[in-house]
């Protein structure tokens, strides 16, 4: 056999042919350019146009950066030290981070307040935003804006105390009236956080901000970034809730409750966010005696939370109307009420299908939160149009402020959209 | 429920408002501060430094009255309004005084019912452009784009002066001085059109200032002062007298090198009576008798002043002009302390 084999045969493979590497345009670099920037003659073309484009953008922003002056302490002396080269006065920057962050007033050596505010802020949103953690966390969510409250404006500690203790009144009341009958446990909640605080109130002495542990700061004060950074979460976290509750009341078979619902939303979404911020700062002190107006900081929150709130409701609606009506149905069918279907089956599912609004609306509303500088509220905006550019040392510095700014704002609202990306994936439950 | 808590804080408002129209002076004594209204930042009149401390010309009326009135310069809250909110923040209370660079006209103090106490600054509205352009007359600006801030008086003028003569242009609304500033190098108008003196201002901090020229017209009159609401004169006044007193120390001598000898007693009897060694003007007032002594301390006479925050020696580099004492060719004339 083998004999034969190799005088019949001219030629017989006898081991396997050693690999070759394959040819050099199919394999790694130069393939992945050819397929991805060079596949056709157009593509070609915009490639190389592209790639122009972002040579001279770069030649053009890199030197800026690079030749940046950080150390300099007015705008002229940055002129002197570059002569006439490119570069960036960033001087500005390490002057006055600080009015930047915190505002113009907040006292220097307090800034850890804020600060510290600003960590616990992180453990306190935790437990709601990747709900895998333990559940025990949520109970230092719960004090948090109190805390919060307390570390940023300082003052005595028996006011968010107070504010504590009402909240929690109502809470109890809620949990022991509310079972028997929905709108008694309601209204008994919010006339019971109401009496705590009016009497809580009344017995705090006059004066005992005075000398308290923490230094008090009054809303006035508060400014940069940290402006931002309250209105943003203040309101978006306030403004959720109060869209679930009107979305709910617009979808309600109660004509009294439907029609307000419905009259608010239109009536808010109608009108633009600067006009109900001019109405709080401007139109409000006409309402309010002169020494006893109604905090700044409170009514611009109350005019986001609002706004927000009517955009949030909007977007929830159309999760709610996403479901089938079976859902609605299985629901009724299984004998849970009103309050159940909702919270178990219908909401997880209206909310989930909304995440991508939600998002939407809080990161509008978060950049949105700039406005207030046109009321002369001096939030990092406000504090660059007014107070940085208006000083004779930095008069003039723009691209260095602004881009500040813009890196600041973008890294916020990149980590929001982030998140809700994960929450999307996390949450899951087709097979796509 | 809501109507009548709405309706309950209008009555309340009314009634508190009608009660504080009266007498601002004992508001300002009672709460220890002085609450005084100032620009969001404008360069040289009222800007916050690295410290947070607020410095300026206008601020320095706030710190002169802070003195007169409660002997403490430093005890104003100031409180930054922008054109748009100015006018109600006053009328409504929230300040007791506005010092804004606010021009003076007509309507504003007898329609918008405010005070205007004197003048702290006279200005008048002129344009600048880059060199380049070739122009040397405001007139030969027609078909121009031109920067202003809305708002303001100077739309006005600027309207009034086109179309007296009979030239065209194209406005380019901007909020701030900040901004116009940005808006006119980055080339979106080719005139930027404002008070002169913040063209000057404004022009100093520019990176080549000699390539953009102030062209020779001053198209309007502009007298900025500080305003009070109208119907208590008892408060208006105060303001009044403490900003004469500044000017009168300047023409009198009176620095704040030589207050302290001066306040001993001198033998010029208007000296005596305005640093209160003689007479009784400031319990007429209502004040201490040192009143004008306090309000000089703050911050120095009405040259020291000028001098100081937007005078030659500073980047804006201001010339005394209208503003300069009456002896001296200037319009600044404090009716005598008797």
């Amino acid at each position: 056999m083998t004999d034969q084999s190799t005088n019949s045969v001219a030629f017989v493979a006898d081991g396997n042919i050693p690999q070759s590497p394959p040819p050099a345009r199919e394999t790694g670099a130069i393939k992945w350019v050819r397929a991805n920037l060079f596949s056709s003659w157009m593509n070609g073309i915009l490639t190389v146009a592209a790639l122009l484009i972002i040579y001279k953008l770069l030649s053009d922003a890199l030197p800026w950066i690079w030749n940046g002056v950080w150390t300099t302490s007015s705008l002229s002396e940055c002129r002197e030290v570059l002569q006439g080269k490119t570069g960036a006065c960033f001087s500005v920057l390490s002057e006055r981070w600080n009015q930047l962050l915190f505002g113009f007033k907040y006292p220097t050596d307090q800034y850890w307040r804020p600060t510290l505010a600003f960590v616990l802020l992180f453990v306190a949103a935790a437990p709601v935003l990747f709900f895998d953690l333990p559940r025990k966390l949520l109970a230092f969510t719960a004090l948090y804006p109190f805390l919060a409250f307390w570390l940023i404006w300082g003052g005595t500690i028996l006011a968010p105390i107070v504010a504590l203790l009402g909240v929690a009144a109502a809470a109890y009341v809620f949990q022991t009236y509310g079972k028997a009958s929905f709108a008694i446990g309601f209204f008994g909640a919010i006339a019971a956080a109401f009496a705590v605080w009016i009497i809580g109130g009344k017995l705090i002495p006059d004066g005992a901000s005075d000398n308290a542990l923490l230094q008090a700061v009054p809303s006035r004060d508060l400014g940069g970034f940290m402006l931002n950074m309250m209105l943003g979460v203040t309101c978006v976290s306030l403004s959720v809730p109060l869209g679930i509750a009107l979305a709910l009341g617009r979808q309600s078979n109660m004509p009294l409750i439907k029609w307000i619902c419905v009259i608010f939303i239109e009536f808010v979404r109608g009108v633009p966010l600067i006009t109900l911020l001019f109405v709080a700062s401007v139109m409000l002190s006409y309402f309010f005696p002169p020494d006893s107006t109604v905090d700044l900081f409170l009514r611009v929150v109350i005019m986001i939370t609002m706004f927000s709130a009517a955009y949030i409701a909007e977007v929830i609606r159309g999760g709610l109307a996403a479901l089938p009506k079976g859902q609605y149905e299985a629901a009724d069918s299984l004998g849970l009420d009103y309050a159940q279907a909702m919270r178990l089956i219908i909401l997880p599912q209206a909310l989930k299908i909304s995440i991508p609004g939600i998002v939407n609306v809080a990161v509008g509303l978060f950049k949105d939160t700039t406005l207030v500088s046109v009321i002369s509220m001096f939030d990092l905006v406000g504090m660059i149009r007014g107070p940085i550019l208006a000083s004779t040392e930095w008069s003039g510095v723009y691209w260095e402020l602004l881009g500040a700014a813009a890196v600041l704002f973008f890294i916020v609202c990149y980590g929001i959209s982030q998140y809700s990306q994960w929450l999307e994936r996390r949450l899951a439950t087709d097979h796509r | 429920m809501k109507k009548s808590v709405f309706f309950g804080a209008m009555t309340v408002a009314g009634l508190a408002a009608g009660a504080a129209a009266a007498a601002t002076l004992d508001d300002v004594k009672s709460r220890g501060k002085l609450n005084c209204g100032v620009s969001t930042g404008l360069t040289g009149f009222s800007a916050p430094d690295a410290n947070g401390e607020w410095q300026g010309f206008d601020v320095a009326v706030c710190r002169a009255v802070a003195a007169a009135v409660l002997g403490d310069a430093s005890a104003v809250e100031f409180v930054p309004t922008t054109g748009k909110t100015r006018f109600t923040a006053l009328a409504s209370g929230e300040i007791d005084m506005l010092a804004r660079n606010t021009t003076w006209t007509f309507s504003r103090d007898v329609d918008l019912k405010f005070d205007f106490v004197g003048v702290n600054y006279y200005d008048g509205q002129g344009f600048m452009v880059p060199k380049e352009l070739g122009v040397t007359s405001a007139k030969e600006l027609d078909g121009a784009t031109v920067c202003i801030q809305t708002g303001t008086t100077t739309e006005l003028n600027l309207a009034d002066f086109f179309r007296v003569n009979n030239i065209s242009y194209e406005p380019v609304p901007i909020e701030t001085n900040a901004e116009a500033q940005q808006q006119y190098l980055a080339g979106s108008c080719d005139v930027y059109t404002t008070d002169a003196s913040g063209l000057a201002a404004t022009r100093a901090t520019f990176d080549a200032p000699d390539a953009h020229v102030l062209l020779p017209e001053i198209i309007s009159k502009e007298p900025l002062g500080p305003l009070v609401r109208h119907g208590d004169n008892g408060w208006g006044d105060v303001v009044r007298w403490t900003m004469n007193a500044l000017v009168a120390a300047e023409e009198l001598g009176i620095t704040s090198a030589n207050l302290a000898e001066m306040a001993a007693g001198t033998n010029n009897p208007e000296i005596n009576r305005l640093l209160g060694s003689e007479g009784t003007l400031g319990e007429m007032l209502g004040l201490d008798a040192d009143f004008g002594a306090k309000a000089i301390a703050a911050g120095g006479n009405y040259g020291e002043v000028f001098a100081k925050n937007i005078g030659e020696d500073t980047p804006i580099g201001l010339a005394r002009g209208l503003n300069a004492l009456w002896t001296e060719g200037g319009l600044q004339y404090a009716p005598p302390f008797r």
